[in-house]
């Protein structure tokens, strides 16, 4: 498929933002990348492969996750950890009008305080993005982790 | 091998920390308890639905197909070749005529008999099986099954264990059919890997009293706390137990006056999206929070409007995975389907109300590992005898567990109560 360079380097910010945001532990930077009208689950392959609906994670608007970190900042007790994203490349997929749509692989380590890290989930984002006026937004992110057996809890986002 | 464990007390309120460490204590367990007299929970029946199919499961470390044959029952079966042990079913599910191993295609039928095997009367009259190979006698080690309104429970040693329903007890047997009222549609899976002993998830399943204070979710929105009405009960014999709540049953000025250190939160904290909280009421009971256990290895969940069954299975003495089962019923319509869905930000590896328990076992199996020699305390809710409350600031289901594995390990102390 062909993207026009200005698209593809705008989108592939886009991404290394995103993930930055959470690997820098800045969650709040990371909901403002979502339009208000947005869709963010964590879904494992295990599940779409039988062709079942059941999420681990679902924020069917931009609330929603305000809810989620805020409820992750001052509620939830979780394992103490540092997250770190490694993205692959974007594949485009669909384009109608503003909205992009694409898949990037993703590894997810993190590390424990006293500084030893795992891998904690592989998978893949399929992701539909508006590229419009100053800056593009997420519209719908799909978390698809090949990692359906989740190493003691699933706190951050994915 | 002995199960010697020196309980400091009879009534199981102080629990030896080795328990979840002891490799030795661990293999006794599979046996005595996942392949002795106990029901371990397998699967669900609407999981195969029709005749040649089958799922893989686990009982304790124990690989198990759970299948159904072709006149329609169903059996369950280890899944290990007879032949030299390798895993017949390697798939999650699906559906067989037979199913062959890979590695000599030894073939078992749909109910885990051996029924052939690859030149077995040898070549041009050299080589093969002796003539009085018995291709019966040598079938895979059966679990006899029992159904409970499509809860399908297994078990090693039918000779010993009581009859299903009786074993469940009225109280299982009631609970099961109020969440398995009317057929269910499987909506998904998921997994949790917790590093820690199986039994700590066990004991976290009988801990009413962690619920409200680990969980501050629950306390903050308001979804249950210890102030609502509700309470534990136990089956006969206490090894099963059911931690219950009834929704809007007390108001913000008592959950304040109880929760002192996270009254502030209950005025300031609201969430924005409050969907995720919505409960329609469909059970005659009126309870939103419902959690049976059933020893060892399975419980019931409700939470609002979100309905699962957990199976535990141990990975050695150190961790376990928790195997959710997310249904809802096959007469929900689509906007039922999606409340169940969001429903399940609640419960889960990522659950609002529930991601804290991983992080609590793993934090007790880390500090433990050294305290050879030191206990746990149980003694929220009185010492001594084991009876249900109307409350649940208690961790008397927990000794009852204690009481029940002591049991069947032949570990009971002097006087022991049960």
């Amino acid at each position: 498929m062909k993207v026009p360079a200005d698209i593809r380097e705008a989108l592939t910010a886009l991404m290394a933002e995103y993930a930055m945001a959470i690997d820098d532990n800045r969650l709040e930077d990371w909901v403002e990348l979502f339009d208000e009208a947005c869709d963010y689950k964590v879904v494992t392959r295990e599940n779409v492969e039988q062709n079942l609906p059941n999420v681990l994670m679902w924020c069917d608007n931009k609330n929603m996750l305000r809810d989620r970190v805020e409820s992750y900042r001052h509620v939830n007790l979780y394992n103490l950890h540092y997250d770190r994203h490694v993205l692959g490349p974007l594949r485009f997929v669909k384009h109608e009008g503003s909205a992009w749509t694409f898949e990037v692989s993703y590894s997810l380590f993190q590390t424990e305080p006293e500084g030893a890290s795992r891998l904690f989930s592989v998978g893949k984002y399929r992701i539909e993005a508006l590229v419009e006026g100053d800056a593009p937004r997420l519209k719908s992110v799909t978390v698809i982790a090949d990692t359906g057996l989740v190493p003691s809890l699933l706190a951050t986002p994915v | 091998m002995s199960a010697e464990v020196r309980w400091p007390r009879n009534d199981y309120s102080r629990v030896p920390f080795r328990l979840h460490h002891d490799e030795e204590l661990y293999a006794l367990e599979m046996e005595r308890i996942f392949r002795g007299p106990a029901w371990s929970y397998l699967c669900l029946e609407a999981e195969i639905p029709n005749p040649g199919d089958f799922r893989t499961t686990w009982v304790g470390d124990t690989p198990v197909v759970v299948s159904r044959a072709k006149d329609g029952t169903i059996h369950a079966f280890v899944n290990r070749c007879s032949h030299r042990g390798a895993m017949i079913v390697r798939e999650l599910r699906g559906n067989v005529d037979r199913h062959v191993c890979l590695y000599h295609r030894w073939c078992y039928s749909t109910a885990g008999e051996l029924t052939g095997l690859p030149f077995r009367k040898g070549l041009k009259g050299e080589g093969g099986m002796p003539e009085d190979f018995d291709l019966k006698k040598e079938s895979p080690r059966r679990l006899s099954v029992g159904n409970c309104n499509g809860m399908l429970f297994g078990t090693f040693q039918p000779d010993k264990a009581e009859p299903l329903e009786k074993y469940l007890g009225e109280f299982g047997t009631g609970m099961i059919r109020r969440f398995l009222n009317r057929p269910i549609r499987v909506l998904g899976y998921s997994r949790q890997l917790i590093a820690g002993n199986w039994k700590l998830y066990a004991e976290n399943l009988r801990d009413t009293y962690h619920a409200s204070l680990l969980h501050e979710f629950f306390v903050t929105y308001g979804v249950d706390r210890a102030t609502q009405k509700g309470g534990v009960k136990m089956d006969e014999r206490h090894r099963h137990n059911m931690n219950h709540a009834f929704a809007a049953t007390d108001t913000q000025e008592d959950a304040k006056a109880a929760y002192a250190d996270t009254a502030a939160r209950l005025d300031r904290m609201q969430l924005r999206d409050k969907k995720l909280l919505a409960f329609a009421n469909e059970f005659a009971d009126g309870m939103n929070l419902a959690a049976p256990t059933f020893f060892p290895n399975a419980l019931l969940i409700q939470i609002n409007n979100s309905l699962a069954t957990r199976q535990i299975r141990p990975k050695g003495v150190g961790a376990h995975e928790v195997f959710q089962t997310v249904f809802g019923y096959a007469d929900d319509d689509e906007a039922m389907t999606r409340h169940r869905l969001m429903s399940v930000n609640l419960v889960g590896p990522a659950g609002f109300v529930s991601m804290e328990d991983g992080e609590a076992i793993e934090v007790v199996q880390k500090a433990t590992r050294s305290a050879t020699d030191a206990c746990a305390v149980v003694e929220m809710g009185g010492r001594g005898p084991l009876r249900d409350l109307a409350h649940r600031v208690t961790e008397t289901p927990i000794r009852g567990f204690w009481s029940y594995w002591a049991e069947l390990m032949g570990a009971e102390p002097e006087g022991a109560i049960r």
